[in-house]
């Protein structure tokens, strides 16, 4: 029998599991890829203007890819 | 005077966001409401409603101190993110809507699915144990996302009371409209308004991504503005050429 505790957590990931990811995991998985590669290109190769374009460019085209897959999808 | 100029360029922009955000919640919360109160009675309705308040209210004492006391480049980072994972999910529905490949979010469906659902109930008892859950679950789930939105574009900022001010405003102003018009909230541009709140997530999300990951924007905080124009214009290219391939393959199809 799961504890009240129990419930709460699990109720508490499947709230944040569905407002992140819900059903457009790939919006979820490439804003943390852009956010890692800018990351890195900032901090490890010293390009800290780099974000000013890779940034708004990388949001851009999840936002693209994500409506032309849902487009496919109703094909 | 430069240093004015875009305080008040991005206390405009932050107030838009939370402004049109709370309005678009507050319609689909009141529509909920107003139906449960109409066919099940109006106590278990505000019964209901109150207790999602406060419920409402004390996470946002529980996380608003924790927040503004959160290191503020890690902050920026993780409300960025959320922000912009947010809002890429509202720009990409509102587009969807906009093209056509999606069905528009209709009030009066949902008031005439609402009511549906609580005239099957047969049973009405002193206390409307249904009727007191649908107007909770209602306000409680679209408060929810009024409260991430207001705290995470409040505490980032660093106007997490200019942004509650302008929360307790649109909640005010569309609950008089909503009373006032009662059953035309259906009216409203709700898909308009929700490509608006999501072309200001995206920008807001955008910007303290870049922020947390030490990016120097030029004219900083102004910059916000810049992106809500970029977005804004991104939003209407995709929606015209969503509609005119899908307009094509439907005219190619037998």
């Amino acid at each position: 029998m799961m504890t009240w505790l129990g419930r709460v957590v699990k109720g508490f990931g499947r709230f944040w599991w569905d407002f992140l990811v819900g059903d457009t995991p790939e919006i979820f998985v490439a804003i943390v890829l852009t956010i890692g590669l800018i990351a890195l290109v900032s901090d490890a190769a010293g390009w800290h203007r780099a974000g000013v374009v890779l940034l708004p460019l990388l949001a851009t085209t999840t936002l693209v890819v994500s409506v032309k897959r849902a487009q496919r999808a109703k094909r | 005077m430069i240093i004015g100029a875009t305080v008040t360029t991005s206390a405009v922009v932050l107030v838009g966001a939370v402004f049109l955000a709370c309005a678009v919640e507050m319609v689909e919360a009141l529509t909920i409401v107003l139906a449960v109160g109409h066919t099940r009675g109006w106590r278990s309705a505000f019964e209901g409603t109150g207790v999602a308040l406060v419920a409402l209210a004390a996470l946002v004492a529980v996380l608003g101190p924790a927040l503004v006391h959160a290191p503020l480049s890690v902050l920026r980072l993780v409300v960025g993110g959320v922000l912009l994972i947010f809002g890429t999910q509202w720009l990409r529905k509102a587009i969807l809507r906009a093209s056509g490949l999606k069905a528009l979010h209709d009030e009066d469906e949902i008031y005439r699915e609402t009511v549906a659902e609580l005239e099957a109930v047969a049973t009405r008892p002193d206390r409307d144990r249904i009727a007191f859950a649908m107007a909770f679950k209602g306000v409680f789930l679209e408060g929810l996302e009024v409260v991430i939105a207001v705290l995470t574009l409040g505490t980032s900022a660093h106007r997490l009371g200019l942004a509650a001010a302008t929360a307790g405003v649109a909640i005010v102003a569309v609950g008089i409209v909503g009373v006032i018009v009662a059953k035309q909230l259906s009216s409203v541009p709700e898909n308009l308004m929700k490509m608006g709140v999501g072309v200001m997530l995206v920008s807001f999300g955008t910007f303290w991504t870049g922020e947390g990951l030490k990016v120097s924007w030029p004219g900083s905080d102004a910059f916000i503005l810049f992106f809500v124009v970029f977005y804004a214009l991104v939003c209407v290219a995709l929606i015209s050429t969503t509609r005119a391939s899908s307009s094509a393959s439907l005219s190619v199809a037998p």
